[in-house]
């Protein structure tokens, strides 16, 4: 046995613990699913195009891509009849790649038809209430010296009320000066879900490709994210059914992507036939990576997953 | 060319004409947000450092940074001096720019001059020099605990910290990365 094999063993067995806490967090997710009535599906992971959004990038494999997420296809199901579906699987990304980002990771996602979006983020609470309790911690979790109360119900506050707490100008400031994204890495998101998992919602329209408008207000979409400790967990909607408008969002997203010399997508043509007949809906993807960096008190990605793409 | 997706740590670019050396990186990326660079820069001439955030159509040229041997020759006023050993040319550095290695430099040892497009603006010594103790208190007899040290003078004016057992006039060796003693060094 080489050196450097002895090394790479060596590694990998100091993992072993934490590759036991994920797998016991995923079988307690997937438990949680079926005693809800999902059921889990599997969808391909070779698509012939990613959902056109502005910045997510996929990786070709042949002419088609691997998945950014199951989204579209999900939504297919859930429009041929399938009120209530999850699935684990893999998602690709490139140039994803820090200590929060691996380009191949593991995503939840679960759709819920006739759900609204505050009623996903009950159920999420619900879930993620049912694995923490189940890997352990039924009032709180450490993680990075933070003590996260998990005490129900969990924070939920909208975007534009975070901006004015944290932010040093307004959300429509930020809007108008294109830094939304700078403002929300360097002020906003080191202090969400501090104290207890938050939920924060009501994102600009702009900033929600796939996610319903508010009736009230069209310039608001109903979607959320969770943070636990500062780290963004999940993301969830209300579903847009509305093809036209779904239409216009995909092309001003293909456009931006044109202007930027970026990888051309295809718009999505049988899922925009569809999308008419997807019931009143929500849905959600959970970084399961993520949620086990959680429970395995680390800050790098790296250490919740057997292999990187650079220890292959 | 670089573009925010070569950013790493270590690398050297140039921003509004001077060159930095990225001393923290980090990928970010708000949830279907846009991919961000953060990172900590460090001005290689005047080693101002400060916080940016890239976004990846940025892009960066690459810092015209080269090393020569030359040879120190004095100082002069607040200036130091050094020679070209290959063209004969003398190049200036400040004492700010010399920083903490005028206190290893002694006349004519051969250094690396870092070079900006050709311009001096920093200077990296060998490893190790040896120096000569030129002030140092007697050895007090009995002070044999090992462990125990006292500040001496060198030739260049830096005072160091060494065993007890070293006198003046003797040759030490110095690790310039650390500024530490690391041995005396028989004639």
């Amino acid at each position: 046995m080489t050196e450097s094999h002895q090394d790479d063993s060596f590694l990998l067995a100091c993992k072993m613990r934490v590759l036991q806490l994920r797998a016991k967090l995923i079988q307690s997710i997937r438990y949680f699913f079926i005693q809800n009535n999902f059921l889990e599906i599997e969808t391909p992971l070779r698509i012939p195009s990613p959902a056109p959004e502005e910045h997510i990038e996929a990786i070709r494999s042949e002419n088609w891509f691997l998945q950014t997420s199951p989204e579209l296809s999900m939504k297919r199901l859930l429009a041929a009849g399938y009120p209530r579906i999850f699935q684990i699987s893999k998602c690709f990304r490139a140039t994803e790649r820090g200590n929060k980002h691996l380009p191949e990771f593991t995503m939840l996602e679960w759709y819920v038809a006739q759900f609204d979006y505050h009623q996903l983020m009950d159920q999420c609470e619900a879930m993620l209430v049912t694995a923490f309790k189940d890997m352990g911690h039924d009032k709180n979790i450490t993680w990075q010296n933070k003590e996260i109360s998990l005490a129900t119900p969990w924070e939920k506050i909208s975007i534009a009320a975070v901006f004015n707490i944290y932010a040093p100008i307004s959300l429509q400031q930020a809007l108008h000066q294109d830094k939304f994204d700078e403002i929300m890495v360097e002020y906003i998101e080191p202090f969400l879900g501090i104290d207890r998992p938050t939920f924060i919602y009501d994102y600009p329209t702009q900033l929600a490709a796939l996610a319903k408008t508010k009736k009230s207000n069209p310039d608001v979409a109903e979607r959320f994210e969770l943070y636990i400790g500062g780290l963004e967990l999940a993301n969830g909607f209300s579903e847009l059914t509305d093809a036209d408008e779904q239409r216009q969002r995909f092309e001003e997203a293909l456009n931006a992507r044109t202007a930027k010399n970026w990888i051309h997508y295809e718009m999505p043509e049988k899922f925009l036939k569809i999308l008419e007949t997807v019931p009143q809906s929500a849905g959600i993807a959970l970084g399961i990576d993520r949620l086990a960096m959680i429970l395995a008190d680390t800050d790098k990605i790296d250490d919740v997953v057997a292999f990187t793409p650079e220890s292959l | 060319m670089f573009t925010a997706s070569d950013l790493r740590k270590g690398l050297r670019i140039k921003i509004d004409n001077e060159p930095y050396v990225i001393i923290e990186f980090n990928f970010v990326k708000p949830g279907k947000g846009q991919a961000l660079y953060r990172t900590k820069l460090k001005n290689m001439i005047n080693g101002n450092q400060f916080e940016r955030t890239f976004r990846s159509v940025d892009t960066f040229e690459s810092a015209d940074l080269r090393e020569k041997k030359m040879q120190y020759l004095y100082k002069e006023g607040d200036k130091y001096c050094f020679m070209d050993n290959e063209n004969y040319e003398q190049v200036y550095l400040t004492e700010d720019q010399v920083d903490d290695a005028k206190n290893f430099m002694t006349d004519n040892i051969e250094v690396e001059i870092l070079l900006f497009e050709d311009k001096p603006i920093g200077i990296s010594l060998p490893n190790f020099v040896e120096l000569v103790v030129t002030e140092a208190e007697p050895w007090a007899k009995g002070d044999t605990a090992a462990g125990n040290t006292k500040p001496v003078k060198v030739q260049t004016g830096y005072t160091i910290q060494v065993p007890t057992f070293v006198t003046e006039g003797e040759k030490i060796r110095i690790d310039t990365r650390t500024g530490e003693y690391l041995t005396r060094v028989k004639n």
